[in-house]
C-alpha cells in the first residue's frame, strides 16, 4: 500500500516527465497497434479468400467423356482435394453469357463456342498452402489432354506478402519507439530516485531490504506503462472507429491481442524502471 | 562484538585513509572514537556499518565479517547497527513521530506495532510532547534525539554516532550524552565520534580510541593495536575531577 502510494507520489512530483514517458509508450504501442489492426484485418480477409481458392483445368478440345470421367475420380482421389466439378463447353458458355449481360450479344451470335471444357477443384481445409496449390497443379498438368492450370494463388500470395511487410514494419516502427520510451521511463525513474535520494539513503542505512526500497519505482514503471498501453489501445480505436464508419467495414482487434499489448507496455515500464532504479540506488548506497 | 583486525582503506592512489587499524570493542562497552577533522574517525564508522568494504583486513561485527558478507545480508547487519548522524538527516516532511514510525515501515515492523513503538521510542528520548512536530519545528538537541529513536527502533546491538553533539549547545550536548550513556546502560555498545576533547575529558572512565592520518594512536583500554600513552590532543588525564560518575 505504502508503495503504491509512493509510487502515484513519484508520478506526480514529475508529471511532465511521467506524461512524456506514457506518451513515447503509448505512441510506440500506437503504431504496432496500427498495423496489428491491419494485419488482423488482412487475416480475416484471407480466410474469405482462402475458402474460396480453386483451381481450374482447361481441357484440350475434345477431349472424350470417356477421359473426363476417368480423370473426375483420379482428381477426386487427390488428398488435397474435396470435391471436382466438371464444366463442360456448353455450360461454360452459358455460365459466360449470365455473369456478362453486357456481352450477351456477342454470345448469342457466336457460330463456335471457343470456351473450353474445365474441372473446376476445391480444396479440402488445411490444403490451401501455396505448396499444396502447386503439387496439385502439378499433378494436373501432368494429363496430356489439359492444356492449361489456373489458380488464385498468385493474388493471396501477395496478399500474405502485403501482411507480412505489415507485420514487419509494426516491429520496425514499433520497436524503435519502444527503445525512446525505455529511455525516457528510466530518466522519469531516475529523476525520482534522485528526488527521493535522502530518504532511499536513510532507509539503506536503518536496513531496508533493496526490493522494499526498489518497488515503489517498479510500480512507476508499471503504472506508467500500463497507462501508455492503454492510451494506445484508445488511440487504434478512434482509428478504427473512423475508418470503420468511413472507408471499410473493419474488424476490431482480438482480447488476446489487446491483453499482450497491455502486457507489453506494462513490462516494458517495469523493465526500464527496474534498470534505471538498481543503477541510481547502487549510486546512492547510503550517503 | 566489532572487531577491525589490520584494516587500510584506500579511496583511490593517494595515501590510505586508513592504515593497519587493528582494535575490539566489546558487548556493552561505550568508546569515544576522537581524533582531528579528516583523521578516519567517519571512515571507521563507515566500515562498522558496511557502508563501505576494507581494501585490505578485515571488519566484523557479530556474526558478520566484512570478508565474506553479502549484499542481501547487508540489511539486516544494518537493523542490528544503529547510526547517529551530526546532521540529524531527518525527512523534512515528516513529524518527528513520523520519522521514527518510518524507519520500522520500512524494515517491515508489523502495522499494528508501529504506534507503540514509536510512543515508547518517544518517550524513551524524552520527546513525547514533541511528537508532532516537524524537523524545522524541533530544537537541535530535540532532532538529534529523534536520530537517536530513529537508531534506536530496530533494537540495535551497537549504536554508532558520528559527531552527535557536533551542532548542539553545551546543555543540548549534556542531553544528548546522557541519553547515550542511558542506552549504553541498558546493554547496547556506543561508538561515538567526537573531537569534543571537552566531553572526553569529562568521562575519564569511557574508552578512547585516537586516529591520527588514517591510524590508531592512542587506545586507553590498551586492548588494540595502538599505543597506550594519553596524546598531547586529550590533555592530562583528569585526576578524578571529572563528572563522570
Amino acid at each position: 500500500m505504502r508503495s503504491l502510494r509512493q509510487a502515484a507520489q513519484g508520478i506526480r512530483r514529475a508529471p511532465l516527465l511521467s506524461g512524456l514517458s506514457i506518451t513515447a509508450i503509448g505512441l510506440s504501442l500506437f503504431i504496432i497497434g496500427l498495423f496489428a489492426l491491419t494485419a488482423h484485418n488482412i487475416d480475416e480477409a484471407l480466410i474469405g479468400v482462402e475458402s474460396r481458392v480453386e483451381v481450374v483445368a482447361y481441357l484440350a478440345e475434345g477431349t472424350s467423356d470417356e477421359v473426363v470421367s476417368v480423370a473426375t475420380s483420379e482428381i477426386e482421389g487427390f488428398p488435397e482435394v474435396e470435391k471436382v466439378h466438371f464444366v463442360s463447353k456448353v455450360e461454360a458458355l452459358y455460365d459466360a453469357s449470365r455473369e456478362l449481360t453486357e456481352f450477351s450479344d456477342v454470345f448469342s451470335d457466336l457460330e463456335v463456342n471457343p470456351l473450353p471444357a474445365s474441372f473446376e477443384l476445391g480444396l479440402r481445409d488445411g490444403s490451401r498452402t501455396p505448396e499444396d496449390v502447386e503439387r496439385v497443379a502439378e499433378r494436373l498438368r501432368g494429363y496430356d489432354f489439359i492444356v492449361e492450370v489456373r489458380y488464385g494463388r498468385e493474388w493471396v500470395d501477395k496478399v500474405y506478402a502485403l501482411r507480412r511487410i505489415a507485420g514487419g514494419a509494426a516491429l520496425a516502427l514499433g520497436g524503435s519507439f519502444a527503445l525512446g520510451a525505455i529511455l525516457l521511463i528510466g530518466i522519469a525513474v531516475r529523476m525520482a530516485v534522485l528526488a527521493r535520494s535522502r530518504e532511499i539513503a536513510i532507509m539503506q542505512t536503518v536496513g531496508a531490504t533493496d526490493s522494499y526500497i526498489r518497488r515503489p519505482f517498479l510500480i512507476e514503471g508499471w503504472l506508467t506503462g500500463l497507462a501508455g498501453g492503454l492510451l494506445a489501445l484508445g488511440l487504434t480505436w478512434l482509428v478504427y472507429v473512423a475508418v470503420d464508419r468511413t472507408l471499410l467495414s473493419l474488424s476490431w482487434l482480438p482480447d488476446l491481442w489487446i491483453a499482450l499489448g497491455l502486457i507489453v507496455g506494462a513490462l516494458l515500464g517495469t523493465i526500464s524502471a527496474g534498470y534505471a532504479v538498481r543503477k541510481e540506488i547502487r549510486r546512492i548506497e547510503a550517503f | 562484538m566489532i572487531q577491525l583486525r589490520s584494516v587500510t582503506k584506500r579511496f583511490d592512489r593517494s595515501d590510505p585513509a586508513l592504515s593497519d587499524v587493528s582494535f575490539h570493542v566489546r558487548k556493552g562497552e561505550f568508546v569515544f572514537l576522537t581524533g582531528p577533522s579528516g583523521a578516519g574517525k567517519t571512515t571507521i564508522l563507515r566500515l562498522i556499518h558496511m557502508q563501505m568494504m576494507p581494501s585490505e583486513g578485515e571488519v566484523r561485527v557479530s556474526k558478520f565479517s566484512s570478508l565474506k558478507i553479502r549484499r542481501r545480508e547487508i540489511p539486516e547487519l544494518r537493523r542490528r547497527v544503529g547510526y547517529v548522524f551530526q546532521d540529524f538527516r531527518l525527512l523534512e516532511s515528516l513529524s518527528a513521530a513520523e520519522n521514527i514510525a518510518f524507519v520500522l515501515e520500512c524494515t517491515g515492523a508489523p502495522r499494528v506495532k508501529i504506534e507503540p513503538r514509536v510512543q515508547r521510542l518517544l518517550s524513551q528520548v524524552g520527546l513525547v510532547a514533541r511528537a508532532r512536530a516537524l524537523p524545522r519545528e524541533l530544537s537541535g538537541g530535540e532532532q538529534q534525539r529523534v536520530v537517536i529513536a530513529r537508531a534506536l527502533a530496530t533494537e540495535p546491538i551497537v549504536l554508532l554516532a558520528d559527531e552527535p553533539t557536533g551542532n548542539l549547545d553545551e546543555r543540548a550536548t549534556a542531553g544528548v550524552f546522557d541519553l547515550f550513556r542511558t542506552i549504553n546502560a541498558s546493554g547496547t555498545s556506543v561508538v561515538m565520534a567526537t573531537h569534543d576533547a571537552e566531553l572526553i575529558r569529562r568521562h575519564p572512565t569511557i574508552r578512547v580510541i585516537e586516529i591520527e592520518a588514517g591510524a590508531v594512536v592512542f587506545d586507553s583500554s590498551g586492548s588494540g593495536a595502538g599505543p597506550e600513552t594519553r596524546p598531547q590532543s586529550l590533555g592530562p588525564a583528569p585526576g578524578g575531577d571529572g563528572v563522570d560518575e
